[in-house]
């Protein structure tokens, strides 16, 4: 209904938005390709609490008694496993799709705060390697830029079978984005759109992924822990199927993560929640009393402290950001509210990653934006944000009588909604009742 | 020269033997049995010479290292080389050379589907035919294939080379015949010598992209 003219009543079924996408597809005849992740309303961490400690359990004292964070990467076959000093990790963007200032101001940050980045397609850059203290090396299909110096150079490496954002999709860099540099780190023409193919080349299946995984051992000596990443559709098999190949680490990344540039249908309809993929993936493991054993990350619409925790409630080792880190560096400030007017959106709304003309030059080649973000001011940014989130998930444990964070348990929550409740497999507030396992 | 015999050392104690050694050092290596993930990760010009059938990605990642296999390979032989020589003298499996940036591949007999797949920069001779979809999105570097080429040649292909001597079965999406010029013949040329193929530069096509799916086109959608 109209707020100005009460007899006007906008379709559920079409509202402005749809029709809007309607008439841009007839006009242009193209799907939509865009950036950011699934912006549909979907079931999340919003919609579990936690139950914090009373006369049945007591909690700790906030800034006197110890809540550790510390986490330990990759420790099943790895000589080198990976020490952090939070369970929050910065995810794989590449070189390419954001600027090297920025790949520069996430190696930064993470350092400051005592934890991880991660490389994207089209490899490792030297500003990236020189100021990230650990960095993990994504091992992609389309290989761009794949180099086994790099490989060596890595603390650890992702071997990355698919996204949150794209589950089965490859990627894809839109010429305007691909700079003299960046082409030649993939070895392709410039100003050409560059493809990312959806499945490695080298293999077809769990049986030959076990044997790469054996070949990228011997080519780094044993000494790296090696992830493996996938996007959360069929969590429960790929996870055991990601153990059962020799991962030391399994990644599990909503359907809530971030992309630089897919179609928008790819990105609101393909895959599941973060919320159900965790404990699909925890359930995974435990059958093979193999959690806490192999290591597992989840990503996909991480914003606070508060998410991290009920991950790791779940039973998660740790978690990756990468959409609310480029908003730490900058993405949608309002500073650049004019900027990103003129080129027909706002503030908040900004998802045209793909475009390479980003006012915050975060997601841009081109190197007056670029200048824009400067690399140690955007690292401290993100350090200032990690430590935030480190302390909310420090406040809730300690809430919930938890001297690590780890110790959180699916015990400590409660869901509001009966979605969650199925979903994250924690009883309904106020009830025993899990949807699907009994209860009243 | 060294020998490793694999009934007696481990895949560990050969690789990090070869990874160890200086350039010039000559290794030999035995009883393979189809074992995967042998001679990976090389970055020294040693001489590696390979007795029997390997497994899945021999050769894997190269630098520099000289590797003669008399036998067949199994998938993904010389994955990503960047540089230096492997030869095999039997047949080799599916995604030879795949995403390979540098170094040549020779395989005398056979190369199966997916040979030179996303390769980067690599040059490979193939003495016999070799299989559906290969050179599929090749970036860049040759393929020579002294005799037949299977279905879908060179689909998608970007920059890379093409030279066929005998019969392409059907070409890939935006792969067409080219022109064969002075300096592809030249090239051709020095290729077949380095591999010690004995034929003629004149018995070979040359095929290539033709850069029509470089940026995206609505009109272009049905060649997808």
């Amino acid at each position: 209904m109209s707020k100005d003219n009460p007899t006007l009543i906008e379709s559920a079924t079409f509202p402005r938005h749809v029709i809007a996408e309607i008439q841009r597809a007839a006009k242009t005849g193209i799907y939509d390709i865009r950036g950011f992740g699934a912006k549909r309303d979907i079931p999340t961490f919003d919609d579990l609490v936690f139950l914090g400690a009373s006369t049945s359990r007591y909690p700790l004292e906030g800034y006197r008694e110890k809540c550790t964070t510390e986490v330990i990467l990759g420790n099943r076959f790895a000589k080198n496993p990976i020490h952090l000093k939070t369970p929050i990790t910065i995810a794989g963007m590449s070189f390419g799709s954001l600027s090297a200032q920025a790949k520069e101001s996430l190696g930064r940050g993470a350092t400051i705060a005592g934890t991880s980045t991660t490389t994207g397609d089209g490899g490792m850059t030297p500003e990236e390697r020189g100021h990230s203290k650990t960095l993990v090396y994504q091992y992609l299909p389309s290989r761009y830029g794949m180099n086994p110096d790099d490989l060596r150079k890595a603390d650890a490496i992702e071997i990355v079978l698919g996204q949150g954002a794209k589950p089965g999709g490859g990627g894809m860099l839109l010429g305007q984005k691909i700079s003299p540099r960046v082409a030649q780190m993939r070895n392709l023409p410039e100003g050409i759109d560059q493809r990312s193919a959806c499945r490695h080349p080298d293999w077809t299946g769990p049986d030959d992924l076990e044997i790469k995984i054996q070949e990228l051992r011997e080519i780094t000596n044993w000494e790296k822990p090696i992830y493996v990443k996938v996007g959360a559709t069929r969590v429960f098999y790929d996870v055991t199927l990601a153990v059962k190949a020799g991962a030391d680490v399994v990644v599990v990344d909503g359907m809530q993560g971030g992309t630089a540039a897919t179609q928008d249908v790819f990105i609101e309809h393909v895959g599941i929640p973060t919320l159900p993929a965790v404990r699909m993936a925890v359930e995974a493991l435990q059958e093979m009393d193999m959690h806490r054993k192999v290591q597992l990350i989840v990503s996909g619409g991480i914003r606070s402290g508060a998410d991290v925790a009920k991950a790791l409630a779940l039973g998660a080792d740790a978690v990756s950001i990468g959409t609310a880190a480029l908003i730490a560096l900058g993405d949608q400030s309002p500073e650049f509210d004019d900027e990103y007017k003129e080129i027909g959106s706002a503030a908040g709304f900004w998802d045209d990653y793909q475009a390479g003309n980003d006012p915050a030059g975060i997601t841009t080649q081109d190197p007056e934006l670029a200048k824009r973000l400067d690399p140690i001011l955007g690292g401290r940014r993100l350090a200032n944000y990690i430590n935030v989130l480190t302390l909310e998930l420090q406040t809730l444990a300690r809430a919930c009588g938890k001297s690590h964070v780890h110790n959180l348990e699916p015990e400590d929550m409660v869901a509001l909604t009966m979605e969650a409740a199925a979903m994250a497999g924690v009883p309904l507030a106020g009830t025993n009742w899990i949807p699907g396992k009994g209860g009243i | 020269m060294t020998e490793i015999n694999l009934e007696k050392s481990t895949i560990r104690e050969l690789n990090e033997a070869l990874q160890a050694g200086s350039s010039g050092d000559k290794f030999s290596v035995n009883n393979t049995v189809g074992k995967h993930a042998l001679s990976v990760g090389l970055t020294t010009k040693v001489d590696v010479e390979i007795n029997g059938h390997v497994g899945y990605y021999c050769a894997g990642m190269n630098q520099q290292a000289n590797i003669i296999i008399n036998g067949n390979a199994g998938p993904g032989l010389a994955e990503n080389m960047m540089s230096g020589q492997v030869r095999v003298t039997g047949n080799a499996s599916q995604y030879a050379a795949a995403t390979a940036h540098g170094g040549l591949l020779v395989i005398e007999g056979d190369s199966s589907s997916r040979c030179g797949i996303s390769m980067k920069g690599v040059n490979i001779v193939v003495g016999g035919n070799i299989g559906h979809m290969s050179a599929f999105m090749a970036q860049s570097g040759c393929l020579v294939v002294c005799g037949d080429a299977g279905d879908a040649l060179g689909d998608s292909i970007y920059e890379a080379k093409i030279y066929v001597r005998g019969k392409v079965k059907s070409l890939g999406t935006d792969c067409i015949e080219k022109e064969m010029r002075d300096e592809h013949k030249k090239e051709l040329q020095q290729l077949l010598s380095q591999s010690k193929m004995s034929h003629g530069v004149e018995e070979f096509r040359r095929y290539g992209s033709a850069r029509k799916l470089y940026n995206f086109d609505i009109d272009q959608v049905d060649d997808y």
